[in-house]
């Protein structure tokens, strides 16, 4: 997967787990939390969702790297990189 | 078998009318206790009605699209058993209801027609025409004007059926369709009439309650460090967030103080049976709802945990249970990772108390004569005076930082 097929997986699996954010347009480089209201239970359920789907294991403290879309694309990019 | 009949159930003390959105069971169908016979749209989106008994349904009294208020036969039941059995808590709750002077409804009966039709004289048309919650859904899906509809219900009100007709009635219609609002829609929640719930359980609150309010700053540190290092070693779908934490040490900790977990019912206390928490969960794009987590005290945490995400993820579509809204004994409000220090509820009645947690923060704090850095939270209590006193909820947070300290007894 390139970077753009990440981000669009990316932004699938965050509107899959928060349904009420299908209909925004959401900037990629936006501060999920910050500008969509996004809480730790979306996060969760975003990374949880993200791991099924690219099977990369995303620790606790990674967490503050998945501030945006783009930046969530650089660190899976690393992440799935690592796995081969 | 004896007979009975279904009623509109209470799903909250904000709740005066239900619309019926459908039939889940048909005449005739068995109906085995706790199933879903109906799906009934409130303030709080479509909510899942059950019934409390094994039973038989027999003629339906209210159609699809039609609104009445709270306590309002809906079907006739045929109760296997008998009649003897004890009322479950949202159907006891649906006749208090009944039994208190209710405030006028919007009810599609004839004499509120005649008595209110005529003497209205509120602006609220203008602004905002007068429509059911459904009547409402229907038209924001169709694309419809509500402001050029006849409506058929009380002051003009346009009802499901009047959409439905105009649809059906509608020439090809000349003007381009209005952009599609589909939010609203597909979420199953009305925004405005969410909030005029909240404004009225609210007022209600502040009006009838002597609250009295208490604060108490908890280090977390062994709580959050214990958390990570679990969550470290587990999946995303095995990790556990710190509110459930909150919510588990609260409701063990409820079981010393059962004046703080139940019900006033004009001015007597009413104990919970079992602990149901409410959870209070925001809404994106404004409002909130506390559906409630089953007995609290007895789950762990992994199955706690699974049931709040199962219940916000609901809330947010729209699509609670009855038995959830109807049944919190308590309620829990946390501010999550991103808020204010601490938070001074308004309980939600007839409970008698709400208990808050604010963001946690690094502090200094002391610890065995030395300033630390540590994680703190300030835990809140807001409890009804007229069935406990600050001593005892003083207690009680006390209490709820203690068993935090331990969070592997949790």
């Amino acid at each position: 997967m390139n970077r753009e097929e990440i981000k669009a997986a990316a932004l699938e699996e965050l509107t899959n787990v928060a349904p009420d954010l299908a209909d925004e347009t959401i900037p990629h480089d936006a501060d999920l939390r910050e500008s969509f209201d996004l809480d730790s239970m979306d996060l969760l359920n975003w990374v949880a969702a993200l791991h099924r789907r690219l099977g990369v294991d995303i620790p606790e403290l990674d967490y503050p790297r998945l501030r945006s879309l783009d930046e969530a694309a650089d660190y899976l990019l690393v992440k799935l990189g690592e796995g081969h | 078998m004896s007979a009975s009949v279904y009623r509109m159930p209470s799903l909250g003390a904000d709740m005066e009318a239900g619309t019926l959105i459908e039939w889940v069971k048909q005449p005739g169908e068995h109906i085995a206790k706790g199933d879903v016979i109906a799906v009934v749209e409130t303030q709080k989106g479509a909510i899942e009605v059950e019934v409390f008994h094994d039973s038989v349904l027999g003629r339906l009294l209210v159609q699809p699209g039609e609104t009445v208020p709270v306590g309002t036969p809906m079907a006739e039941l045929e109760i296997e058993g008998g009649p003897e059995e004890t009322l479950a808590t949202g159907e006891a709750a649906a006749l208090t209801q009944l039994a208190a002077p209710a405030p006028p409804a919007i009810e599609p009966g004839p004499a509120a027609e005649t008595v209110s039709a005529p003497t209205d004289t509120r602006p609220a048309a203008v602004s905002r025409p007068r429509a059911s919650p459904a009547a409402r859904r229907l038209a924001d899906r169709l694309g419809v004007a509500l402001a050029d509809l006849k409506g058929s219900g009380p002051d003009g009100a346009v009802l499901l059926a009047d959409v439905e007709a105009a649809v059906r009635h509608a020439t090809p219609v000349p003007s381009p369709p209005p952009p599609p609002r589909p939010t609203a829609a597909r979420r199953g929640l009305d925004f405005a009439a969410m909030r005029e719930a909240i404004a009225a359980a609210m007022a209600r609150s502040k009006r009838e309650i002597p609250h009295y309010y208490l604060s108490h700053a908890i280090d977390l540190t062994s709580a959050s460090d214990w958390l990570n290092a679990q969550n470290a070693e587990q999946p995303p779908d095995r990790r556990i967030l710190l509110g459930v934490l909150f919510i588990k040490a609260a409701a063990v900790t409820l079981h010393q103080f059962p004046e703080l977990n139940g019900f006033d019912r004009d001015g007597r206390f009413d104990p919970g049976n079992g602990v149901h928490v409410g959870c209070a969960i925001a809404i994106r794009g404004g409002g909130l709802v506390a559906p409630a987590i089953h007995d609290a005290d007895q789950l762990d945490l992994h199955t706690l945990m699974a049931r709040l995400r199962d219940l916000v993820a609901r809330a947010r579509a729209g699509s609670l249970r009855a038995s959830e809204l109807a049944d919190p004994t308590v309620t829990v409000s946390s501010l999550g990772e991103r808020g204010a220090d601490g938070l001074f509820g308004i309980i939600y009645p007839p409970q008698v108390a709400i208990i808050g947690f604010g963001t946690p923060s690094q502090r200094p704090w002391v610890l065995d004569d030395r300033v630390v850095v540590r994680t703190i939270v300030t835990a809140t209590l807001a409890a009804d005076h007229r069935h406990s006193d600050g001593h005892r909820g003083a207690l009680f947070l006390a209490q709820v930082g203690q068993r935090l300290q331990e969070p592997k007894t949790l």
